[in-house]
């Protein structure tokens, strides 16, 4: 993205608050927190090509650790979010270790299966997790980091920092050597390892950082809304972030944080106006599908290099 | 004659400065696994507000109607929407438990009245209760206290099967009936648990013991005709006499079943066919303008809007003082609704009738024809409030 958009984004994130009101905030404070789920996303799917069905997993559980945390041990705000972040980085350190010598449609089942296995546990570890009831009573944002002001534009900030902190550090990670390490394992693994690059400790890195990216939105998300549920980390969940990075574009981590905001925006905002708003957004799938297989963002971006990489 | 009452209507409000409106928020799944039980509480609300003309105390009531998926996030969101930005002064709906307790801290921190018609899950008017909402409803276990009872003493069982969906609803259920049914001295040989995907019955179907006087069945929607169907092709039907929770034979499913649902006896507050001139006249409005019967979702929305307006016309309209308006929705006393004589308890969760009705066929339409009557069932049962929520929540 140019230097001058990047900049005006910016502004316009960060005046957004005074301009509109407090429903908009909200969503906007959404969209921000959907962008780093499905930017996390785009490291392993965009950049690795490891296509995950199971992230919404690792988003759910670092949110159930900070319902449980803030509500069952009335821990203190930093300590929650330490913890929710730690867990989710924890269980993807784990299932990394499962996952990562795998490709393709297998990596597809075994993410899909794990993130089944954590939704099961949210949904039958009853007396933990609440099962379908979920946990309510997680404390405001704002209040709990014991803020002097409260409502949903200070929210909206502290969700604003962490979503900038965090596509900082993803655009960094991906324009590092290790991120390009990334892009030729996509490529060409068999090549990466001629060249004498450990292939698996790349897939399982790249996997845990995900994870990790995916934990803080986790947290954000659970003190957003006060509550956890299983609905968090079932298949719907994650395929919808699979959708966000395929609509907006793998592979450039803009792209998904705007697919992000298109879907969640989209839903919300046509649910209003029409009950047939699942058919609108069926539409708007299918159409970026046929006519932006690379993702919008992609098209849009870089017309005259289209064709480039994609067939060997 | 209602064009020209509808002309009317308009010239008189054109003449005068209107009112301005009391916007009432309504929130069910209208999309998903559930749409249609929304759908059902959508034309609850609906037939009662066509009913009162959508005006209570001389102002108009404005309507926004939002699908919260069946998903408590989208809920909560929707909420968000109808609170912020459409600004509106009640709320109403919610149909699962989920999306019921997701939303209650938020109702609480915006301080906005708010009817629970469906949600049922007990800890609401419980352990968890919320100063701002109220429930007209019922409580899971409610009617499944008064079943356990009747299961043993009138229906002479001694021990019983339970086969439930595995969610809150269905603990909640076996475990009111369970614990009555214990009480008394009977026996739960064995629980049963499905997940509520469920799409064969057999697995489960096949683990029944054969000592057992009957099965009690949690089930509802789609599930509760597979569960039907089957239960009659293992060759239970002849043998074993199936009761269950209210929604296994509740009217939104009952018109599909067949032969196969006859003599199936259930608890619920409410029944189609109950014989009171309220349901009468409720029932065949309902069945006049949607061409169905109504299910317990519909009387709970009609009798919850029937609620609701009626504090509004206790405050004189004045909806704007919430907690006058709150006062008011807690004390207010509803007469003539289908479902019989109801008051809040002081815990916002009704005392109402518990009927056991036995599936029968009249006039070639399958129906839950009541059998026996609870009046004045408290959530409580009969049991020392205090003592009650000393205990834990009822679990798998």
């Amino acid at each position: 993205m140019a230097a001058g958009s990047k900049i005006a984004l910016f502004v316009l994130l960060v005046a957004a608050p005074p301009l509109f009101d407090s429903y908009w905030i909200g969503l906007l404070t959404q969209v921000l927190i959907f962008a780093i789920l499905a930017m996390s996303l785009d490291i392993l799917l965009g950049y690795t090509g490891l296509p995950s069905l199971g992230h919404a997993g690792l988003f759910g559980v670092a949110a159930y650790s900070v319902a449980l945390l803030s509500t069952v041990h009335h821990a203190s705000f930093w300590v929650s979010v330490a913890g929710g972040i730690l867990a989710g980085t924890l269980v993807s350190a784990i299932f990394g270790l499962l996952v990562s010598h795998v490709r393709d449609v297998y990596f597809l089942m075994i993410t899909l299966a794990l993130g089944m296995v954590l939704w099961g546990l949210s949904y039958r570890w009853i007396p933990v997790t609440g099962g379908d009831n979920g946990i309510s009573g997680i404390p405001r944002f704002d209040a709990h980091a014991g803020l002097p002001v409260s409502g949903p534009a200070p929210v909206y900030y502290m969700t604003l920092v962490a979503f900038l902190a965090c596509s900082g550090a993803m655009t960094r990670l991906v324009r590092s050597p290790f991120g390009f390490a990334l892009r030729g394992i996509r490529e060409n693994e068999r090549r990466m390892k001629s060249l004498g690059f450990n292939t698996w400790l790349h897939c399982y890195a790249s996997y845990v950082i995900a994870g990790a990216f995916a934990s803080v939105a986790g947290v954000v998300w659970a003190y957003y809304n006060g509550f956890v549920s299983p609905t968090y980390l079932d298949l719907t969940a994650s395929s919808e972030v699979f959708l966000m990075v395929t609509l907006g574009g793998p592979g450039t981590l803009v792209g998904p944080a705007l697919g992000a905001g298109a879907i969640v925006l989209l839903k919300n905002v046509m649910s209003a106006y029409t009950h047939r708003w699942l058919l609108i957004l069926g539409i708007v799938y299918i159409v970026t599908i046929l006519a932006a297989p690379q993702g919008v963002w992609n098209v849009l971006n870089s017309p005259p290099r289209r064709t480039r990489g994609t067939r060997r | 004659m209602f064009v020209a009452a509808l002309l009317l209507a308009g010239t008189f409000v054109a003449g005068q400065t209107p009112a301005s409106p009391i916007k009432l928020g309504f929130l069910v799944p209208l999309s998903g696994a559930y749409a249609q039980n929304g759908r059902d509480i959508l034309n609850g609300l609906l037939l009662y507000l066509d009913e009162i003309g959508y005006r209570a105390a001389g102002r108009p009531i404005e309507l926004i109607v939002e699908d919260d998926e069946a998903i408590p996030a989208v809920g909560l969101t929707k909420a968000r929407k109808l609170v912020e930005r459409d600004q509106v002064h009640l709320m109403a709906g919610a149909l699962l438990s989920s999306t019921g307790y997701a939303l209650a801290p938020y109702i609480d921190s915006v301080r906005m009245p708010m009817v629970y018609p469906v949600v049922s899950a007990d800890d609401l008017t419980q352990r968890r209760r919320s100063q701002w909402i109220v429930r007209t409803g019922w409580s899971g276990s409610q009617p499944n206290h008064a079943f356990g009872e009747y299961a043993y003493r009138d229906l002479k069982l001694r021990n019983v099967t339970t086969i439930a969906l595995d969610y809150a609803f269905g603990w909640e259920s076996v475990g009111g009936f369970e614990r009555t049914f214990k009480d008394e001295g009977g026996a739960i040989v064995q629980k049963i648990w499905c997940p509520v995907s469920v799409h064969d019955f057999a697995p489960y179907l096949a683990q029944v013991s054969r000592d057992i006087d009957a099965v009690y069945a949690l089930v509802l929607g789609r599930a509760a005709l597979q569960f039907m169907r089957q239960y009659r092709e293992f060759g239970l039907k002849q043998r074993v006499l199936l009761i269950g929770g209210g929604t296994t034979t509740d009217e939104h499913v009952l018109p599909f079943m067949g032969d196969e649902a006859l003599g199936v006896i259930t608890a619920l507050h409410y029944s189609a066919a109950l014989d009171t001139p309220a349901n009468r006249t409720f029932a065949a409005a309902y069945r006049a303008r949607f061409r169905k019967i109504p299910s317990y979702y519909a009387e709970s929305m009609y009798t919850g809007a029937k609620w609701l307006v009626a504090a509004v016309e206790r405050v004189h309209g004045r909806v704007e003082d919430r907690a006058a308006f709150m006062d008011a929705l807690r004390s207010v006393k509803v007469a003539d609704v289908p479902r019989g004589p109801v008051e809040l308890d002081e815990y916002g969760n009704p005392i109402e009738n518990v009927y056991i009705r036995r599936v029968e066929r009249v006039n070639g339409e399958l129906q839950n024809t009541v059998i026996a009557t609870f009046p004045r069932v408290s959530q409580f049962w009969k049991y020392n409030p205090a003592d009650y929520l000393s205990r834990p929540l009822y679990s798998r």
